[in-house]
């Protein structure tokens, strides 16, 4: 999300950049990602054969490269994309490559603010982590899943940490896959680890382990929760005392834990991706109270309404008062709020975005090949070719939208009454 | 009841051999009752005491008519030795017992479902026989490299150990290659939005990544605005639903499906394969508490038939080798597409003819169900056990068999080798980028 103090909520509608006349000036644009304050749009364009740059509104940056792919802004507004130089790659930030070059670099992250930029590199054929152009000096046979702190000043990463050879079964069930944070290994090993997620202080590591055939657990700083289960998904970290709370299998059912303990009663047939409000007094999550049926359940209760087709992680109003998601039943995505559901249904829908007080719910959405934005189920922009989130002003007095209308990238500020109306 | 001696039952295999030694009667027991009591209860138990062991199902199985019908490898045999006798004695049996139980679980059946078909009962053989499997998954009892196969998608999501650079640098690769039979085309990346997001099998960037630069290709002349993920999640298949890790499987599944809500896509359009449609639209969601796929979910062999029929992609010149079919069980028989499959090979090839029997009745190839992955150890037993693939095969005449499957693929492969028939295989996509209009061409 942008840094939305910073950006200018004046209501006004401005045309900022003519795509169309881009067209002829490329053999090639692909994506384009609008700017967290709105300002501008860039795409990776083709120069001539074989190069390979990006372009800001009509300014291309001074450098090109062979070849150029994840193009993303960060929350900051950084503009970063992974770019091949005969035939090592880096990241580039703002048109800048990093000094350091890999033989490969990918899955960027950043920290919440935006500041920091991380990524997985692979070097004389070991993997690491590199944030902010400082490779990890530890590297390791392989890396999987990756994550990284609020600030952005600390990373963590499964890895293998032994050679196994082909079908070397008996190493495997052994255990050769552990996590390393910051480079640095855990004392432990496990058949499997995997999602390591921080503490908000960046403090603490937890991450699913499994430690036999079917014996899962979560492991907090390589301490393992004594308890073992028939499975377990992601865990996260409850804010206020860093306690750890994961989904687990019982039997046939789940339910959550805390540090190894159940702390919801309802047994359900799936329960994952929970959260907490940003107050955190509330915890929601995605549940199947009955096969084939899906809802969100906050603290326990799940919804009456149920739907058949898939329910997206919960989000919390900034107020903590409300829970949205994205919900689908008979091939018809919509957002629900605390289990209502007003909209028409869409082909396609993005996370909710509420205002500060939770009064109103934005989207994104598509409908055949068209985009368009959704206030509290009621398109307000339709038939747009490009669209990105709306982004709410922090006095929740304003919206600015983001999308490309008639070949022309549009950006408007307008009152929320107005949408909402 | 003691297992008979077979030249089978002699094949060497660390991953049966080696583990039952470390089996007590008591974690058998409890492993047994666990899944015969807890996962498994009505379904089982109405199966159990409907069978009236006519032995209708023999004829329909592949293994048994290519071995000289043999009473041992009838559909009902295979029960009879494994799930009945666990369940006669509340899983009081020995390691041996279990070793056997496993070499007729994961060798012998490829819970290809033709023998329901003939059962007058339709009772669901390869169910009892996946009971088996996963008895035997939990003892640890687990033919080497279907269990490699099954770890490495416990690690990477993928079959094959594909590393996430490997997979992303595979895609970049062959949208170069692509590049050079026509221009315009991309393989896009993490694209949000888009209408399809195509997943494949670990196999195609592994030793088969010309099918992504065909794949490009075509979707490029159908106009589809497509996607692939740039994290784990791309791969569809899993082996893990085949060697009884039903954990691991819906791990996959989940991460399969989620990664297609992440990219907010429309479909997914999956490549060739039988068993990845299996997983990802039956086994996987229903494990997972999905009563059908969250996202729909097309295969190839429906695609190409939209694009075809629909005029989307035009054919420029027939296909002039003189061809046959393999109908994968999966798509044929499990889901029905056996006259789309036909539509598609009369639209692209000039002489085409079928094999007898076809459609829901085809033999399977002896290589789905997770066989073919339990390595080299059991190659000369999966020979063996369809040799009636071989003569069915060899009696249309034909020079290449279509085979919308990799595990149909490699195991004609193999059969074809066996039994020197002088074929050789191609996927559907293999030939429709040979024949098919590209749109530089229709543009000059």
């Amino acid at each position: 999300m942008a840094q939305s103090a910073e950006v200018d909520f004046s209501p006004g509608k401005a045309q900022l950049v003519d795509l169309a006349a881009l067209k002829s000036r490329f053999a090639r644009i692909d994506e384009w990602v609008a700017s967290p304050d709105g300002n501008s749009i860039a795409a990776p364009v083709k120069t001539e054969e074989g190069r390979f740059t990006i372009c800001v509104n009509d300014q291309t940056w001074p450098d090109s490269f062979d070849l150029l792919w994840m193009l993303r802004y960060t929350p900051a507004g950084k503009l970063m994309a992974l770019v091949q130089s005969d035939f090592e790659w880096t990241v580039a930030v703002d048109g800048k490559p990093w000094e350091n070059t890999f033989e490969y670099v990918w899955q960027p992250r950043w920290s919440r603010d935006g500041e920091i930029i991380a990524a997985l590199c692979k070097k004389d054929n070991e993997y690491g982590v590199v944030i902010e152009d400082k490779p990890w000096e530890n590297r390791f046979k392989a890396v999987r899943d990756f994550a990284l702190s609020e600030d952005g000043k600390r990373a963590a990463v499964t890895v293998q940490t032994d050679s196994l050879g082909e079908a070397d079964v008996p190493g495997f069930f052994e255990g050769v896959w552990s996590l390393a944070v910051d480079g640095q290994l855990w004392d432990k090993k496990y058949i499997n680890t995997w999602s390591p997620i921080f503490n908000a202080d960046g403090s603490k590591v937890a991450a699913q382990i499994r430690t036999d055939i079917c014996e899962y657990s979560i492991s907090v700083d390589g301490a393992d929760w004594t308890e073992r289960y028939g499975c377990v998904w992601e865990p996260i970290f409850k804010g206020t005392n860093g306690t750890v709370i994961a989904p687990i299998r019982h039997g046939k059912n789940w339910t959550l834990a805390e540090d190894g303990r159940p702390i919801w009663s309802g047994e359900y047939n799936q329960l994952w991706r929970h959260s907490f409000s940003p107050d955190g007094s509330k915890l929601a999550a995605i549940v199947s109270p009955e096969f084939g049926r899906w809802t969100i359940a906050v603290d326990d209760k799940p919804w009456k309404r149920r739907f058949k087709d898939m329910v997206l992680e919960p989000t919390f109003s900034p107020d903590s008062k409300r829970v949205a998601a994205p919900v689908k039943s008979d091939g018809r995505w919509n957002i629900a709020v605390d289990g209502e559901v007003s909209g028409q249904g869409w082909d396609q829908i993005w996370d909710p975005v509420f205002t500060p007080d939770g009064a109103h719910v934005l989207a994104k959405a598509k409908q055949d090949k068209g985009f368009l934005v959704v206030c509290d189920g009621k398109p307000v922009r339709t038939n747009l070719s490009l669209c990105w989130d709306p982004i709410v002003s922090p006095d929740g007095q304003h919206v600015m939208l983001r999308y490309v209308e008639d070949e022309k990238y549009v950006r408007e500020v307008v009152p929320i009454e107005e949408l909402a109306r | 009841m003691k297992f008979k001696k077979t030249p089978e039952s002699l094949v060497k295999d660390p991953g049966l051999d080696e583990t039952i030694k470390n089996l007590t009667p008591e974690r058998i027991v409890q492993v047994v009752n666990r899944v015969l009591t807890k996962e498994n209860s009505a379904r089982l138990q109405a199966y159990l005491d409907t069978c009236v062991h006519c032995g209708l199902c023999a004829d329909a199985c592949h293994t048994y008519v290519s071995r000289d019908k043999d009473p041992l490898f009838a559909p009902v045999s295979k029960v009879r030795q494994t799930l009945w006798e666990l369940v006669r004695r509340k899983g009081n049996v020995d390691g041996e017992f279990i070793r056997n139980a496993a070499r007729i679980a994961f060798t012998e059946c490829g819970v290809c479902r033709r023998c329901s078909m003939y059962c007058p009962f339709g009772i669901d053989m390869a169910y009892l026989l996946l009971i088996v499997r996963r008895i035997c998954s939990l003892l640890g009892v687990v033919p080497v490299y279907l269990q490699d196969t099954t770890n490495s998608h416990s690690v990477t999501s993928n079959q094959m150990w594909v590393q996430q650079d490997e997979w992303i640098d595979t895609l970049q690769w062959q949208e170069e290659e692509a590049q050079a039979e026509l221009s315009t085309v991309r393989i896009p990346l993490e694209k949000e939005g888009a209408d399809v997001m195509y997943s494949v099998i670990a196999p195609e960037p592994k030793i088969l990544a010309q099918l992504l630069g065909n794949m490009a290709i075509i979707f490029k002349a159908a106009g589809e605005d497509w996607t692939m993920p740039a994290t784990d999640g791309w791969d569809n298949s899993n082996m893990a639903m085949y060697s009884g890790d039903f954990e691991i499987m819906g791990r996959v599944e989940r991460l399969h499906w989620e990664t297609a809500a992440r990219l907010k896509v429309k479909k997914i359009i999956m490549g060739e394969c039988g068993h990845a449609f299996r997983g990802a639209v039956y086994d996987g969601p229903r494990w997972l508490s999905w009563q059908y796929p969250p996202i729909p979910m097309i295969h190839a062999i429906e695609y190409y038939y939209d694009l075809i029929s629909s005029g989307r992609i035009k054919i420029k010149q027939k296909y002039q080798e003189h061809v046959t079919i393999q109908d994968p069980c999966n798509t044929v028989r499990g889901r029905g597409l056996g006259d789309k499959l036909r539509y598609i090979v009369d639209a692209l090839c000039e002489k085409f003819t079928d094999v007898d029997p076809k459609q829901e009745h085809n033999y399977c190839c002896a290589a789905g169900g997770g066989v073919i992955n339990c390595g080299p150890p059991w190659k000369r037993s999966r020979m063996l056990s369809n040799r009636v693939k071989a003569e069915q095969l060899g009696k249309t005449g034909a020079d290449v068999i279509i085979t919308p499957c990799h595990n149909c693929h490699s195991g004609i492969e193999d059969i074809i080798g066996f039994y020197n028939l002088g074929m050789h295989v191609k996927f559907i996509n293999e030939i429709l980028v040979e024949c098919m209009e590209k749109p530089e061409e229709s543009e000059g």
